[in-house]
């Protein structure tokens, strides 16, 4: 019937247009070892932009706000934070340093937003499998694509609240521009960070669905175990045997890190950089390699 | 044509069956392991290849493995022994429309269930208007998926998957979607593929379909391959085993009722009075429709009706006309429909079936597309349409032939003439 017209010559093979993907051969044993991870990423890379901008889009869709969604929601958290910890509990983190701020608002942001959306990207990252059931038992693409794209999409939320938050210390009086390259750096690494976790705890969710209700405490727990709402000095004064313990967290470092190039306006510290960038670095490789191990069966267990 | 598509070698593949499916961490802990599981080849040691540019059929019974290989190639389940090669890019229609996201637009949607299946969004853009076109979205395209009525969403999907063209496309029996037109407007792609000298590889219950469209086929049982080789000789030697499928509602059929009388299976018998679903034109056959009841029914009537797959109502015919009423039914039974002589063209048909009541205004239980069966034609053969009359050539008497022209011209002109007269009127 002519509309379906078919311009292509008769030529079985006369394109490449899966480029590296053309010729695949598998099986065998599951588990094979992650040769390079951003070649992998990089062939699908429309599947990615698609996937994220589906994430996006669909977050938001059929509210009356839209997408305004996303910066009220850490507003209001940090609206509440505040009220409950600096009128009624009175906790002083020392004035930004060189910076000069005092803004207990300001402070607050610079540690929550990484952290919300480190929880916001592994909450949902670790249900993005099980929520995809049906695409994964229906069509082969890349099952490592849903995760990254769940990340991707609340990077996206992340930096316009982290672009409010830079216009908002401006105001103030900060000076966060120049060190805007390092908080980038940052985020990009807070998010392999939250990659690498969320693919572990993906698959995790698969075979075991309490997965999802154990984060969720965990969340919380992890969430007062970092000093976010309060400044790490009253666990360095009271309690000197705590703070090696909690120097370990990860999210701490990154706490530190970003309160120092947004709030006190200075270079982070070479040993949070590099535990930082190490741990993540670390997760992500972990992650992924559980990942792939456990990827194959993944269409069964679903 | 040089390489196969596909080297299947020495495919395995296991299921686990969980006797409680119960993936919880405190099941796991309690018993030391994640849950008891009985394991299940689905597929053992088959072995084969498709050859490029074929169209490749796999048939066997319910439950024989031919998904399971079907999505071991489609590198959707990954074989527990053996390998798959593929040369080419594959797209699989296991289920049309998967990827869509209810919320998102029909365009939206178009470009993200296409760049699952592996297409890049230059490619996209490209061949855009031509799946909008092929899917007869319209205006719709910018409307949320959500509100689309069950047949746009699955021509949508359809359309988006036909559109990868990939150099290996996997059917799984989906080509019962939409109305006649959009059937045929399918059939057309798929013959333009075949045109193309892409590897299509098919998994269908349907023999007389398996037979026109495939030049190989591959035949499964329990798990195992029987044999594989010319489809024709593959399916005859499939069907010549007994081994025909049982009788089922084909996908899209849909039943209604009150329920008081059930048809609990159809059967098409062929003379020997076996099931199957490939008779030929001339042949004597019988519809056997199994029933059960919850209650004593008095003077039941069933139905039965013909369709052409293209939605063409072919022939009806039930009971009551039939002058053959009993009284009452009750509990389980059957009743026969005897055809003598099958009056019916090369082709495939779909059956309805029914049971209502003497007044045949109320209905305990309608199936729509309830049996679908082949017929084929032995030769001499009709030319074409849906019934045989077993009308003869003869009787030739010539006459003088008339000079051609001379009596073609006026009857040709008259009308015209005329038209012209009245426009100048």
């Amino acid at each position: 019937m002519p509309g379906c017209g078919h311009g292509r010559s008769g030529l079985p093979n006369g394109d490449d247009r899966l480029g590296g993907r053309e010729q695949d051969i598998f099986g065998g044993r599951g588990g094979d070892v992650p040769v390079s991870v951003l070649a992998d990423l990089g062939s699908s890379r429309d599947l990615l932009t698609n996937l994220t901008l589906r994430e996006i889009r669909s977050k938001y869709k059929r509210t009356a706000l839209g997408q305004l969604w996303s910066l009220l929601n850490p507003i209001a958290q940090m609206a509440t934070y505040s009220v409950v910890f600096s009128f009624l509990l009175r906790a002083q983190p020392d004035k930004g340093s060189p910076s000069g701020l005092d803004v207990f608002a300001l402070w607050l942001s610079a540690g929550l937003l990484p952290w919300l959306f480190f929880s916001n990207a592994v909450t949902t990252g670790m249900g993005s499998l099980v929520s995809n059931a049906n695409l994964i038992k229906k069509v082969y693409f890349p099952r490592e694509a849903l995760v990254v794209a769940n990340t991707l999409s609340w990077l996206f939320t992340f930096s316009i609240e982290m672009a409010v938050l830079v216009v908002a210390i401006l105001i103030f009086g900060g000076s966060p521009l120049l060190y805007l390259p390092a908080t980038v750096f940052f985020m990009l690494v807070l998010a392999v960070f939250a990659l690498g976790v969320s693919f572990l705890l993906a698959i995790a969710n698969v075979y075991f669905r309490d997965t999802q209700h154990f984060v969720a405490i965990a969340m919380q727990v992890w969430f007062y175990a970092t000093p976010i709402v309060y400044p790490i000095s009253i666990v360095a004064d009271k309690h000197h045997q705590l703070l090696a313990l909690y120097r370990i967290n990860p999210l701490e470092r990154f706490g530190e890190v970003f309160r120092d190039t947004m709030y006190n306006g200075r270079w982070p510290s070479w040993s949070n950089t590099v535990y930082t960038v190490l741990v993540s670095a670390c997760v992500l490789v972990v992650g992924y390699v559980v990942f792939k191990r456990y990827e194959g069966r993944l269409a069964e267990e679903l | 044509m040089g390489s196969p598509a596909v080297v299947i070698d020495g495919v395995s593949k296991r299921f686990r069956m969980y006797h409680e499916r119960n993936q919880s961490l405190k099941a796991a802990v309690m018993r030391g392991r994640r849950a008891k599981f009985d394991e299940f080849w689905a597929l053992k040691d088959v072995s084969f290849e498709i050859p490029r540019g074929s169209t490749f059929g796999l048939i066997g019974e319910n439950g024989s493995g031919k998904s399971t290989l079907l999505k071991c190639v489609a590198k959707i389940l990954r074989p527990d022994k053996g390998s798959v090669a593929i040369d080419g890019s594959v797209a699989a229609l296991l289920e049309l429309g998967s990827g869509f996201h209810p919320e998102l637009s029909g365009r939206e949607n178009v470009y993200l269930n296409a760049s699952i299946l592996g297409m890049k969004k230059s490619e996209i853009d490209a061949r855009f208007d031509e799946i909008v076109d092929f899917a007869g979205i319209g205006e719709f395209i910018d409307q949320p998926v959500k509100n689309y009525s069950s047949g746009m969403y699955v021509r949508l999907g359809f359309s988006v998957a036909i559109n990868v063209d990939p150099d290996i496309l996997l059917v799984d029996e989906v080509l019962a979607v939409g109305d006649a037109n959009f059937q045929d407007k399918c059939m057309e792609k798929f013959a333009d593929f075949r045109r193309a000298g892409k590897t299509v590889v098919l998994v269908s219950h349907t023999m007389g379909s398996l037979r026109t469209m495939c030049d190989e086929a591959a035949w499964l049982k329990h798990g195992s391959l029987v044999e594989v080789g010319a489809a024709n000789d593959v399916v005859d030697e499939y069907v010549d085993e007994g081994h025909v499928e049982r009788v089922e509602l084909v996908d899209g059929g849909s039943r209604w009722g009150s329920g008081e009388a059930q048809l609990t299976k159809i059967e098409l018998l062929d003379a020997n009075e076996r099931a199957t679903t490939r008779v030929h034109t001339g042949d004597a056959i019988t519809f056997r429709l199994h029933f059960a009841t919850t209650k004593p029914i008095d003077k039941p009537v069933f139905g039965l009706a013909l369709e052409t797959v293209t939605g063409v109502y072919a022939w009806a015919h039930h009971s009551r006309d039939g002058q053959y009423v009993p009284d009452r039914i009750e509990g389980v039974g059957t009743i026969d429909l005897q055809v003598p002589a099958l009056a019916l063209q090369e082709g495939m048909y779909d059956l309805n079936a029914s049971i209502v009541d003497y007044t045949t205004t109320h209905t305990f239980d309608f199936l729509r597309s309830c049996l679908r069966f082949d017929v084929i034609s032995r030769t001499p053969h009709e030319s074409g349409g849906i019934a045989v009359l077993g009308g003869r050539w003869g009787n030739l008497a010539e006459t003088k032939a008339p000079e051609p022209g001379r009596t073609a011209e006026p009857r040709a002109k008259t009308p015209t003439r005329r038209r012209s007269r009245q426009a100048s009127q």
